[in-house]
């Protein structure tokens, strides 16, 4: 491990959360859809409290809350109970079923335990609006929440997708982004003229608006009746360099229907926001539209305006794999240096992916999977960082070493308006630019003795 | 002795809505359920059922056994090292989320912004995960050298049998430190309360009454109190002024040297009964502490509880300096709130929290001249609604079974009755010590109780009593705030505070008027539509 002197065995505030979490995440990105969690009832309570106050939404998961008893005889019989009740009282179209550690050390064959109980209460299934039961093994033990939130995704492709269906439909898959980036690529898709399928779709189901009405499942969420045809589609955008190459719902939806598959990097910054849109122009066969032409041509100019403030910054990035591999292909176009890109994720591919968006333009920075922040804080003290990038965990760091952090991806908690942050296309780039530089340009004015009014 | 003001709630059918609550339930849980909830008659001699298990798939608010062992317990102590031993997850979804604030001691050590897990994988599922356990405290120790660590276990520790007694033992005695292990499986019990039990038994154990002080006068512990948003400063600020000295805190600003030091006090005084109440029994036993329910929470509980410690007391001095404190804070805070009362009077409240505050927070919304109508606790048990004279009758369930009850007996040398036994009784008598009637005595006429409250039936509740505001955690503020209700989180206080106390009261009050009188609940409704921008319910009920 380049850099530290110790690999430690335990992990000391962590930077990544746990399978489940982002199975929950994108499950509540399915129309009609009720999470549903088979393990203790803490895990739904836990999981909950964290994803609300990064989003201040409702959020609710539901639980088959095992006792001691179930763990030692099994959980089928509540399990069962469970999707009973969420199916009769809560009324759930879909219910996205995913295991946690309980669950999955004491081996239940949720797959199986579902089929029974389709058996079992027939009743529940007469009709063919029916619930859709969708299950995503996800042991807390193997793998972060992305790995969860991949799985639950194509846990969705791969149980309610099939070839039925007219073929002119896009499937998008962008992984986790935040409600306003799902807004503005389902406007980008709109602009290409494509009708495209979204999965998940969090733009509406955690960015909700206030009703004076609760509605017990939120509306909006990718349909279902858009799942059931994406093997129809004529091709599929899946966000994630270090996807490429895996078993993902991209790669099932091409290997058993044929969809033709298009992998490129979350579109952050230029390079990577180019990648998309010509994707976008191949899949369309359609120009890009003449919005987005000016955005891109507006953002160009911004980064001219900006490169005095932050050319040469060093910059320390943390969070997701893929995220982070975005923001370094971004700052590192803008000028600045990133001098570790960290994760808590172990993909494998983190490194090829960082040295990819940086090479020819900046020195390949040191890079850390499987990493904690008492790593990232370990690292940064010979690197001599001028900013932060990543979620509200590094604000211990950014304190410590009195430079800015600037909040993105999740979770952000010391912070209002995580859901509306902008992360990806031209649009999104300039929202970051313009939040990274205004934060160095307002340390700058804040240290200064003088106090420019004029920058 | 019941609070005056306790008014009966207004004419609400209540018997009838509480049919329509359990309606939503299957027929067979709903028989059951029923039993959760209680329209109160205070002249009658009402039972509530709790402590049982959730019903699966029906969406409630609360935790597991490690949350009310670490999240609850454990964690708030800042000089430990706490390491969770399982994947990720847990020690993540803990990591500073219920805002329990630590002021380090002298010698520096505060552990608060740390998060230290074993971070299981699945190699250590299948092969055991006690050698990395091990390595983690030894970790844990190279770096910080702590004077004690905590080893909390998470579901698959105990399903795969790794053996966290027999680790902690051995590296404690390698490494020559407190090592204190908590088999707090997420799924023991029913509810976080099946994790306070396992925690006060270890702290029992393995921290109080090992480090032998001088007794000073007029020396208190506090129990049950979590200094969320500095509740626990504000409580010790009017106490010091008191000539009433703070010997340790369970656990808010808790500090392990201080826990091993705390049956030096001469009486525990005791907040969150559902989650401490075990600790006080167990000292009383063991070290004749007794044990004074207090609450901290409003102006008039704060005096009044004031007043029961120096009856306990009952020294002159001491009495006429408590008297003099409460008579200056009082006319302060009061003075403070004075300008919310018009503001506030008369709105509605329904308060859904915790094992105590659902309770103590009714006298200080009556204090502010609001009116709690229906109240709850999300792990409760049935002695924290109808008070600790029902302990005798409540049967332990199958689910808590397996929550060790510890035979507690007289230490041999320390055991130190505080009075004469004659003192003690007309104490107990007087109902100064030992003594906690539940929600109940707060509770007037009409107003309902509702045990473990469900999603469903809270939506129900807004709906048909239309209170003014709604208290709860983090998890429904959301929920009940779409319906247009303003609802104030009593967990972690929407990050504010501290609200014990008689400066708290005051802050409490300029947080609500906030809350309630935004502008922007006037401004939901768009000029151009009367109705809602949208009202439709996706969901069908069969």
């Amino acid at each position: 491990m380049a850099g530290t002197e110790r690999h430690y065995v335990s992990t000391t505030n962590a930077c990544k959360l746990c399978k489940p979490i982002g199975a929950c995440l994108a499950f509540r990105g399915i129309e009609g859809a009720v999470p549903f969690l088979h393990g203790s009832q803490g895990c739904a309570t836990y999981m909950r409290r964290y994803i609300i106050s990064h989003f201040r939404e409702p959020m609710d998961i539901a639980s088959s809350a095992l006792s001691e008893k179930h763990a030692v005889f099994g959980g089928g019989p509540n399990l069962k109970q469970g999707l009973k009740n969420v199916i009769t009282k809560y009324g759930a179209g879909i219910i996205g079923i995913a295991t946690t550690c309980l669950t999955e050390t004491i081996g239940d064959d949720v797959p199986g335990i579902i089929r029974e109980f389709c058996q079992e209460e027939k009743d529940l299934f007469s009709n063919d609006t029916g619930p859709l039961l969708v299950n995503a093994s996800t042991p807390s033990y193997s793998g972060t929440h992305m790995e969860g939130f991949h799985e639950a995704v194509k846990a969705m492709v791969g149980q309610v997708a099939t070839r039925n269906g007219a073929a002119e439909d896009v499937n998008l898959l962008p992984g986790f982004v935040s409600p306003a980036d799902i807004r503005y690529l389902k406007e980008i898709l709109e602009d290409f003229k494509v009708s495209g399928t979204v999965l998940p779709d969090i733009s509406e189901t955690l960015d909700g608006q206030a009703l004076l009405d609760y509605e017990k499942i939120p509306s909006g969420g990718t349909p279902i009746s858009g799942i059931k045809t994406m093997g129809s589609a004529r091709a599929t955008i899946e966000f994630g360099r270090t996807l490429m190459g895996e078993h993902t719902a991209g790669e099932l939806l091409s290997t058993r229907h044929g969809v033709f598959l298009s992998q490129v990097g979350v579109p952050i910054g230029i390079r990577e926001s180019d990648e998309f849109f010509s994707a976008m122009e191949t899949i369309s066969d359609k120009k890009i539209h003449q919005k987005h032409e000016q955005e891109r041509g507006r953002l160009i100019d911004a980064y001219v305006d900006a490169h005095k403030y932050i050319f040469g910054k060093r910059a320390i990035v943390f969070g997701e794999e893929d995220l982070v591999v975005g923001l370094t292909s971004l700052l590192s176009e803008i000028g600045v240096i990133p001098v570790l890109c960290a994760s808590g994720g172990k993909s494998g591919h983190f490194g090829e992916c960082v040295k990819a968006v940086t090479k020819g333009i900046t020195d390949a920075p040191i890079v850390r999977d499987g990493a904690d922040f008492f790593d990232i804080a370990s690292e940064a003290k010979s690197l001599k960082p001028d900013l932060l990038v990543g979620h509200s965990k590094g604000y211990s760091l950014s304190r410590k070493l009195n430079i800015p952090l600037i909040r993105v991806g999740f979770p952000i908690h010391d912070r209002i308006g995580a859901q509306r942050i902008l992360h990806v296309g031209y649009r999104g780039a300039q929202s970051l630019l313009d939040r990274i530089v205004n934060a160095v340009i307002e340390r700058k004015q804040d240290v200064s003795p003088v106090g420019y009014t004029y920058v | 002795m019941s609070d005056k003001r306790i008014m009966n709630a207004p004419a609400i059918a209540l018997d009838d809505f509480v049919e329509g609550v359990v309606d939503v339930y299957p027929a067979k849980a709903a028989k059951k359920r029923r039993k959760h909830i209680v329209v109160r008659d205070p002249a009658e001699k009402q039972r509530i059922e709790a402590n049982e298990r959730t019903i699966p798939g029906i969406i409630s608010q609360r935790g597991c056994c490690y949350a009310g062992c670490k999240g609850v317990v454990i964690g708030p102590i800042g000089d430990m090292v706490h390491i969770v031993h399982g994947p990720v997850g847990c020690s993540y979804y803990s990591w500073l989320s219920r805002r329990n604030l630590f002021r380090p001691r002298a010698d520096g050590q505060n552990y608060m912004q740390y998060c230290f897990t074993t971070d299981m994988e699945e190699k250590d599922i299948i092969f055991g995960g006690e050698k990395k356990l091990k390595a983690a405290i030894q970790e844990a120790y190279d770096i910080f050298k702590p004077k004690a660590i905590s080893v909390l276990a998470t579901c698959p520790v105990g399903l795969i049998g790794d053996d966290i007694n027999s680790v902690s033992k051995e590296m404690s005695e390698k490494l020559g430190i407190q090592i204190i292990p908590f088999s707090c499986e997420g799924y023991k019990g029913v509810s976080q309360s099946a994790g306070h039990h396992i925690a006060n038994n270890n702290l029992f154990k393995f921290v109080i009454g090992q480090d032998d002080i001088e007794q000073k006068e007029h020396t208190i512990n506090i129990l049950g109190e979590y200094n969320t948003g500095g509740d626990t400063w504000e409580i010790e600020r009017v106490l010091n002024r008191c000539g009433i000295n703070v010997l340790s805190v369970f656990t808010g600003d808790g500090s392990y040297s201080e826990m091993r030091q705390s049956h030096m006090a001469d009486v525990n005084l005791l907040m969150c009964h559902r989650s401490v109440n075990y600790i006080a029994d167990m000292m009383e036993t063991k070290f004749g502490i007794p044990w004074i329910k207090v609450n901290f929470i409003g102006i008039k509980s704060m005096a009044k509880s004031l007043k029961k410690i120096a009856r306990f007391y009952d020294d002159p001095k001491l009495t006429e300096r408590v008297e003099k404190v409460i008579e200056e804070e009082v006319a302060k805070a009061e003075e403070g709130i004075a300008r919310y009362i018009p503001r506030l009077k008369g709105k509605t409240v329904i308060l859904f929290v915790g094992g105590s505050r659902a309770h103590h927070y009714q006298g200080l919304f009556r204090d502010l001249g609001m009116v709690p109508i229906v109240a709850g606790y999300e792990f409760a048990h049935r002695d924290d609604y109808e008070g600790r004279e029902v302990l005798p009758d409540i049967k332990v369930i199958a689910d808590n079974r397996n929550i060790e009850d510890l035979t507690v007996e007289r230490d041999p040398e320390r055991y130190n009755p505080r009075k004469d036994d004659e003192t003690l009784k007309r104490l107990k008598e007087e109902e100064v010590i030992d003594t906690y009637h539940g929600m109940w005595e707060d509770m007037g006429r009409g107003t309902m109780a509702i045990d473990d409250v469900s999603h469903k039936e809270l939506g129900m509740l807004i709906k048909k009593l239309k209170p003014d505001m709604v208290c709860s955690g983090i998890k429904d503020k959301y929920v009940i705030e779409k319906f247009g209700v303003p609802s104030k989180q009593l967990h972690n206080y929407d990050y504010s505070g501290p609200f014990a106390g008689f400066r708290g009261a005051v802050n409490f009050a300029k947080d609500l008027d906030m809350l309630i009188h935004n502008p922007v609940w006037k401004l939901t409704t768009p000029p151009w539509k009367k109705k809602p921008v949208l009202k439709a319910d996706l969901t069908v009920s069969t």
